[in-house]
């Protein structure tokens, strides 16, 4: 039955050659979506069945590994394609089938009547595709390849619309923003390589399970060790967009909204936190390493809140806000948290899609409208994507019992009890004070208040009934999903064991937990309950300031910006991090390349040495030539100076 | 053996019966040599079955007396390398030809008789095991090449056929001195017997002491180096791409740069091992350096044509790279980087030959929003800017991944910088043909001149498509290629790492034939 396990990525494929290759022909729009609809909810199907197949094995017999042929092979080097199921591929391919069969169905109406409509789903089946191939993969170069590939499909999905304007720094086009993704990302996978590289040199194979035992039963050089981890790192940071590479995504969002929602927010962007999950142990064993993820996660965390405070554009605000998330997730990975990690990707993949979805649904009913500082007043034209934006609203705050308040509740406690009982804790807790504070204002401006929108121009409506029924699912999963992880300290209502996320992946980390010296024993903290209370507290406050501030049209936002005048303007612009990249590195490796290496090194320096040196042959022929004057006086007089010579130099000598 | 020859002569037949053609007859001059270099390709393909993939030395070789007095024959034969490029240039080939159609409009009858005595001398190159033989082929080169790039080429054309030919002929003068002394050498090690048998000479000049050794080995690259071209020695390549007609840069990135990589590996490495050791790490930083030097000036061009060229710097500086790693993964992935700049560098400068036919320019500035008025050209561009780009999947990843796994834990360089350095060139490749696509194909068709521009013809689909299936099977399944070169690399570095360390870092087990398939 795991053997299987190839069928999952096999679907997605086919899909993309029949709608990439056929999609033209078959005209028809539902034809085309419901195969690339069709072609990934089977793929869910077989992921579903290979997890219930999963559950009914041992915990110690659920990793399986089903080899499809040799991929790359060089001396002792060999590499396969090969797909390995066990519990954390699994929790993978079933967010990236289940959310991605949802957002391809949405699709179906977002993208009605678009004239490169199969390109779009051709685009997406082979994301799907690829992403599977990263997360099933069991080595590290194949995973490579679908992290690349879903790079590939990202930069094709954010120019999809190639002919349209976007703004940002030194960015006029969409065209731009995919580049600028692509190439943050190469930063990234640079690291990655390097990585691979030293892993096959320390290790001699690239498959996981190998290198990890490897790793744990005879652990290397400390400094190998954070090598590897801090170059795996680096490639999570351009993926999954932290700092000092996170500037890319928010301009992915020059992409059409279904793939904000599936790319940039539910899967691949978390494909970073895969990477650190599935190497636990050679993360475990580099805790120097450790402690630069959970700083970097830690600041992208308040960072990107911050900035989300402010933005006007709908989907930068989400787009900031995934960013910010993903730092949390950062930061459960750094303090060795890996399960609460896993668990964030989770429901973050739920409420996060459910967000983008939404504001997908406002910018088609408000006619590609993004500027929530023109809308308004929504709720009563667009009451399902309003009660599933609240929804998804609550749930990303972390308010009990939605989805978003167990996961982010987890990394809260997690970082204060392993990341130095205080700092960590204390800039993360003012990061979910942001993101309440954030995401009600996105709420009250688009759904609340008055409507600030030309009634003449703009008729706001409800969205087809493929795109409010993924918004209902993932509504209902927002709303629920949170119970796979319910704290032990709130597990006097279930059985010894309430949280199934953490039995279930307990053996992946095992290694990693008993290298870091994590046992399995719970004990409840009275700290635990008074964190838990802070943080409900702290979202109630967000949401409560936000509500003061835009429930109501008022002044009061106005008047702080301009008091704050300095603070909003730097939090307006991002910190300017964009500026100082195009100044510091863009422009500067730019102008060094024309300036300097081209028109100077290699026009003068490299082809002024070879020019001059054919000049200087040809000048000395012209002069010699002036010798053969053909006159045979001059012959005669340079033959017997020639023999005075010979004759003085033989008597001389 | 039969195959082999007919392959390689079958271009030469082809380019005398030019002459019998009259000169107006521009459609039987065009479909006669298309036909003879499609023919030539499947008798190249006949070659795959009669081929042992699990035999590491030469195969269907031929020896016939040439010039006794030398001992120089008629040698020809293939091993697992020489047999992939072989393939390449015969796939190659044709495609360049019929890339020409539209775009050679005067004198086709030279043209053509050029372009298959082009096909005939590097399928040559690739053939022969006799060192006067190989040098023969190696300067018959130039003679076409001089001509493709002076008759059929751009605004200053003279100036780079020049620059190409004293460039070329200033290396390849010292080779030909190092082929002569090692003829000697072998004479005074056998009786006064000079030879130019390169199977003799393979087993004969590892043992040449280690200073001898140095000066052939300078003098053999010196040659090589120019062809690929390395780091500093490669401003001929710019204007000699810029000024070819657009088949003239197929032929000369596809296949003529790898007559240096290839000889890099045939000579340098082979022959004298112990002079490899010794310079294996001063070319492997010119390399690495030609490696971002090449992408860092690319980027900054205006000019698609010279964009590639310098591309091609950088990537040529992979293969070098990954030869002078001395591993069998750095070696093998130099091999099918060969064949994968061939197809991808070739692709790229048809491309960009499709845009300049309809518009007469190359300058960037000039497009932008082409995908609207040529969405099928878009795919295909895509697809070989990828493959050039180095994506996993598609060919030049496979390359380029080996070369620098092989020079990162290469015993022979020990320094990994090498590696990680030469592994910043997948960012700024990223970087360069990015930008390019993007100020090509993306963004709002802006410039009148490009809205009325058409998608491409049919014959320009059968140029692309080719190359586009073997981009594509080379990244999924590199073995059906790889294979073949395996047991000959694996050989090949047995030999270097005996007589470096004494023992080998592999097991050299002759693989089951079967498994190899």
């Amino acid at each position: 039955m795991l053997d299987l396990a190839y069928l999952i990525p096999l679907f997605p494929l086919i899909g993309f050659l029949i709608t990439g290759f056929f999609g033209k022909k078959l005209k028809s729009e539902a034809l085309i979506g419901g195969i690339a609809s069709a072609a990934v909810g089977l793929s869910f199907a077989v992921a579903a069945t290979l997890f219930f197949t999963l559950t009914g094995l041992p915990a110690d017999a659920r990793s399986h590994t089903t080899y499809i042929f040799s991929w790359l092979a060089a001396g002792n080097f060999n590499v396969d394609v090969a797909y390995q199921v066990d519990q954390l591929s699994i929790v993978y391919a079933l967010i990236v089938t289940g959310i991605g069969t949802l957002i391809h169905i949405y699709s179906m109406g977002y993208m009605h009547g678009d004239k490169s409509y199969p390109r779009f789903f051709a685009y997406l089946n082979l994301f799907i595709f690829m992403m599977l191939n990263l997360v099933l993969a069991n080595n590290f170069l194949l995973t490579f390849l679908g992290w690349e590939g879903v790079g590939l499909c990202s930069y094709l999905l954010i120019g999809f619309w190639y002919d349209r304007k976007f703004e940002g720094v030194n960015i006029r086009f969409t065209g731009d923003a995919a580049n600028k993704a692509f190439i943050a990302n190469r930063i990234g996978d640079f690291g990655v390589l390097i990585a691979m590289f030293l892993i096959y040199k320390t290790f001699g194979t690239l498959e996981y399970n190998a290198v990890n035992t490897a790793a744990a039963v005879a652990p290397p050089d400390a400094g190998i060790m954070t090598a590897i981890a801090l170059l795996l790192f680096l490639g999570s940071t351009g993926k999954s967009a932290q700092l000092p590479l996170a500037v890319w995504l928010p301009d992915a969002m020059a992409g059409p909204t279904p793939v904000s929602a599936l790319i940039h927010a539910a899967t691949m962007v978390t494909a970073g936190i895969f990477l650190v999950a599935r190497n636990a142990t050679l993360f475990a064993l580099a805790p120097d390493a450790m402690t630069v993820v959970a700083v970097v996660g830690v600041t992208t965390a308040l960072v990107a809140a911050t900035i989300g405070i402010v933005q006007n554009d709908i989907k930068k605000v989400l787009a900031y806000s995934t960013v910010s998330q993903l730092g949390f997730m950062f930061a459960a990975l750094g303090v060795g948290a890996f399960t609460a990690a896993v668990f964030h990707v989770m429901t973050h993949a739920f409420f996060k899609a459910l967000l983008f979805l939404g504001s997908g649904s406002v910018i088609h009913g408000m006619h590609e409208e993004q500027d929530i500082q023109k809308m308004g007043g929504l709720k009563k034209y667009m009451p399902v994507t309003h009660r599933t934006f609240l929804i998804g609203t609550i749930a990303i705050s972390g308010i009990p019992p939605l989805a978003g308040f167990f996961s982010k509740d987890e990394i809260l406690w997690m970082t204060f009890e392993h990341g130095g009982h205080g700092p960590m804790w204390i800039i993360l807790a003012i990061a979910a004070f942001c993101t309440a504070f954030y995401m009600f204002r996105l709420y009250y401006l688009t759904f609340g208040g008055k409507e600030r929108f030309d009634h003449h121009r703009l008729h706001p409506h409800e969205s087809p009934v493929t795109m409010t029924l993924p918004l209902n699912v993932l509504a209902f999963l927002s709303v629920v999903g949170g119970f796979l992880g319910v704290p032990y300290a709130l597990g006097f209502f279930a059985s010894d064991h309430p949280n199934l996320l953490e039995n279930w992946l307990g053996p992946i980390f095992s290694q990693a937990n008993g290298i870091l010296g994590r046992g399995e024993h719970h004990s409840i903290h009275a700290i635990e309950y008074v964190l838990m209370a802070a943080s409900i507290a702290i979202a109630t406050a967000g949401i409560l300031l936000a509500s003061k501030l835009y429930k109501e049209e008022s002044e009061k936002p106005a008047e702080l910006a301009r008091k704050f005048k300095g603070a909003y303007n730097l939090l307006l612009h991002k910190y300017r991090i964009d500026e100082i990249y195009q100044a510091l590195v863009v422009s500067f490796i730019y102008q060094f390349s024309e300036r300097f290496l081209w028109k100077v090194f290699d026009v003068k320096i490299v082809d002024g040495l070879i020019n001059g040196a054919a000049k200087t042959t040809q000048s000395a022929g012209e002069s010699l030539r002036r010798i053969q004057s053909g006159v045979t006086q001059n012959y005669a007089l340079l033959m017997i100076a020639g023999i005075v010579v010979i004759l003085t130099w033989l008597a001389v000598g | 053996m039969g195959m082999l020859l007919v392959t390689l002569f079958l271009p030469l037949l082809g380019s005398a019966a030019m002459l019998f053609i009259k000169r107006d007859q521009s459609k039987a001059l065009r479909t006669t040599a298309l036909s003879v270099s499609v023919l030539s390709f499947l008798a190249s393909l006949l070659l795959i079955p009669e081929f042992d993939r699990s035999n590491s030395g030469f195969q269907m070789v031929l020896d016939a007396t040439w010039i006794p007095t030398f001992d120089a024959g008629f040698r020809i034969g293939v091993d697992g390398m020489s047999m992939l490029l072989v393939l390449l240039t015969t796939f190659i080939s044709p495609i360049a030809i019929l890339s020409s159609f539209g775009a050679i409009k005067k004198r086709e009858k030279e043209y053509y008789f050029m372009m298959l005595l082009l096909q005939f001398a590097m399928t040559g190159v690739f053939m022969a095991l006799d060192t006067f033989l190989f040098y023969v082929f190696w300067e018959l080169i130039l003679i076409p090449m001089y001509f493709l790039i002076g008759i059929w080429g751009g605004k200053d054309r003279i100036y780079a056929a020049v620059k190409f030919f004293i460039y070329t002929i200033a290396g390849s003068l010292f080779m030909l001195v190092a082929i002569i002394s090692l003829g000697i050498l072998y004479g005074h090690a056998h009786g006064g017997q000079f030879t130019a048998d390169l199977i003799k000479l393979r087993e004969f000049a590892p043992a040449i002491p280690a200073d001898i050794q140095a000066w052939l080995f300078l003098a053999f690259a010196l040659s090589f180096c120019i062809k690929v071209p390395l780091f500093p020695l490669h401003t001929w390549l710019p204007d000699a791409h810029v000024q070819a007609p657009t088949a003239g840069s197929v032929i000369l990135a596809g296949v003529l740069l790898k007559m240096g990589t290839y000889g890099l590996i045939r000579f340098n490495l082979d022959l004298f091992p112990q002079a490899a050791f010794e310079y294996a790490v001063p070319i492997s930083w010119l390399a690495v350096i030609g490696i971002v030097y090449g992408a860092l000036v690319s980027m900054a061009q205006t000019d698609m044509k010279k964009l590639v060229a310098y591309s091609s710097v950088s990537h040529l500086g992979f293969v070098v790279l990954g030869i002078f790693s001395m591993t069998p993964e750095g070696v093998q992935g130099a091999i099918i980087q060969m064949v994968n700049h061939g197809l991808s560098t070739g692709m790229l400068f048809l491309c960009v030959g499709v845009l300049y036919e309809r518009r007469h320019t190359r300058d960037i500035a000039e497009f932008g929003g082409i995908t609207k008025v040529m969405p099928k050209f878009a795919v295909l561009f895509t697809i070989a800017m990828f493959a050039s780009v180095g994506l996993p999947g598609l060919n030049g990843f496979v390359g380029e991944f080996l070369t620098l796994l092989g020079a990162y834990k290469s015993q022979f360089l020990n320094n990994p910088w090498l590696a990680v350095i030469g592994t910043s060139g997948v960012i700024f490749a990223a970087v360069y043909l990015l930008w390019l696509f993007q100020r090509v194909m993306y963004g709002p068709l802006e410039n009148p001149a490009n809205t009325t521009l058409k998608d491409l013809s049919r014959a320009e689909y059968w140029q692309l498509i080719p190359i586009t299936v073997f981009i594509v099977w080379i990244g999924v399944y590199p073995k059906t290629f790889m294979g073949m070169s395996e047991m000959s690399t694996q050989a090949l570095i047995g030999k270097l790492e005996t007589i470096k360390f004494g023992k080998t870092s592999f097991p050299l087990i002759q693989k089951n034939p079967e498994a190899m398939k």
